[in-house]
């Protein structure tokens, strides 16, 4: 090709060229898509509601089995009976409150702005659950999740996720071996809302002791660990106003 | 007539042995750190890379002589970095789940050295079919060690392969666990996979000794 590319002008030419012409690529395919990733997420966050209450397909010892996406809407809207905001103890409905961004609310709501909380009550086979939103950060990057709780402070399932952390090692909270060891502990020591530790050498690897608000950490992922009790502790702190009005013991 | 000349057969072969990415360029040593604490994330990895050492080497080679000296690298970084995004963003409307797996990785192949490394040193100097050769080559043999390490770390780190339990269960005591048999958990920390990528350079190089540098 005849163009003389040492030339500065060349480069600058090329320069101004490539970040158009690979800009205006970039933007056309996030737009052109983003209705599709749109609804693709929504179904994820209401497959993980779900799984939080135990509403799921898994079998056996297998992996994490959500709802199918082509059910989970008819599922979501038939479990979860009430979606509502809080501000303090108050609560009102809203709809859609799930799809609140959950990580923005809770940073207002911790540095003492005014915010909409938002929580979803479900229901299965007669009992209530009360499905909190979580968010916090892992090692790399922000985790986030939901933890369900009877009136008794129970929990009854929790579900995990996370943006980037290591395979293997930190990425493993959402493996079932891990979210399944949530059940059955309670957020409650004596009068305080300590919500669950992640702990290091707990001596209970089974974790039959559920009065111990710990569960067995991840070898490996100990700032992982680390950071999903302190997403716990956090948003457990902000919901308290509202779930010391529906404890029951 | 053969599928490959012998020469372009060799752009495929050598990475895989006597020119490995990592064990004799010592490139991409960071990512084999990274994720190779399980199988399964090694071969998702191994494909990513695969698929986008490919295409970009193809990009590259087809632009290489309109690219500005002076500014190849951001070139090939802005070239690799949209690759991925694109395939990140197609993925997430249209195989969702697909997706989620593999959104970790994004950024490590972004910055993966293996392709920076072989833009720079081959398809920038050579034609479109064989740099693609030289991409699928150098992405397999920097599978190969990704997944040998991978299947090391977790066999002896976590007793699984592909997160089955191959050893028997290691709280419930049951199979090789039965007769006192303990995971190795350092295996699972990234200075583990240093050391086992240096016993496979080790045995590389007794095998072959004209690959030991002159001291």
């Amino acid at each position: 090709m005849a163009f003389n590319t040492e030339k500065n002008s060349y480069t600058v030419i090329f320069a101004v060229l490539m970040v158009i012409v690979v800009g205006s690529l970039l933007a056309f395919v996030a737009s052109g898509l983003k209705p599709m990733i749109d609804e693709n997420e929504r179904f994820e966050k209401q497959q993980n509601i779900l799984y939080a209450m135990g509403v799921n397909e898994n079998e056996g010892d297998g992996d994490v089995a959500f709802v199918p996406t082509t059910e989970v809407e008819d599922v979501f809207s038939k479990f979860i009976s009430q979606q509502l905001v809080l501000e303090g103890s108050e609560a009102v409905e809203k709809e859609n409150a799930y799809l609140i961004n959950v990580e923005k609310a809770l940073a207002k709501a911790k540095s003492g702005e005014k915010a909409e909380l938002p929580l979803l009550i479900g229901e299965k086979d007669g009992e209530k659950y009360y499905i909190i939103p979580m968010y916090g950060k892992g090692l790399w990057d922000a985790i986030w999740g939901y933890i369900s709780v009877d009136e008794n402070m129970e929990i009854k399932g929790v579900y995990f996720d996370h943006r980037g952390e290591t395979p293997g090692l930190g990425a493993n909270i959402k493996q079932r071996f891990f979210m399944d060891d949530f059940k059955g502990e309670s957020i409650m020591d004596g009068n305080t809302y300590a919500g669950v530790n992640v702990a290091k050498g707990n001596n209970d690897p089974l974790n039959q002791d559920k009065e111990d608000n710990a569960v067995d950490a991840l070898a490996g992922a100990t700032i992982t660990g680390n950071g999903v009790t302190a997403m716990i502790k956090e948003s457990l702190k902000l919901y308290k106003p509202y779930l010391q009005t529906i404890r029951s013991n | 007539m053969a599928l490959l000349s012998k020469k372009d057969a060799n752009l495929i072969k050598d990475p895989l042995a006597d020119n490995n990415p990592i064990t004799i360029q010592v490139l991409g040593i960071c990512s084999a750190l990274a994720i190779t604490a399980e199988l399964k994330a090694s071969v998702v990895m191994a494909i990513s890379v695969l698929f986008v050492l490919g295409v970009g080497n193809v990009v590259i080679s087809l632009l290489r002589n309109i690219i500005p000296s002076k500014i190849r690298i951001i070139v090939q970084l802005v070239v690799v970095a949209a690759l991925v995004i694109i395939v990140d963003q197609v993925l997430k409307a249209f195989a969702y789940e697909l997706s989620k797996t593999l959104s970790v990785f994004v950024g490590l192949i972004i910055t993966n050295c293996i392709i920076m490394g072989r833009f720079e040193a081959f398809a920038l100097g050579n034609g479109p079919w064989k740099s693609f050769l030289d991409g699928i080559g150098n992405a397999l043999g920097y599978g190969v060690i990704l997944v040998i390490v991978g299947f090391f770390r977790e066999l002896l780190g976590s007793g699984t392969l592909f997160g089955i339990k191959v050893l028997g269960d290691p709280v419930a005591k049951t199979g090789l666990y039965s007769i006192g048999y303990e995971n190795n958990g350092f295996m699972i920390i990234p200075p583990a996979a240093l050391i086992v990528v240096g016993i496979i350079i080790w045995v590389q190089r007794s095998k072959n000794r004209a690959l030991i540098e002159e001291a």
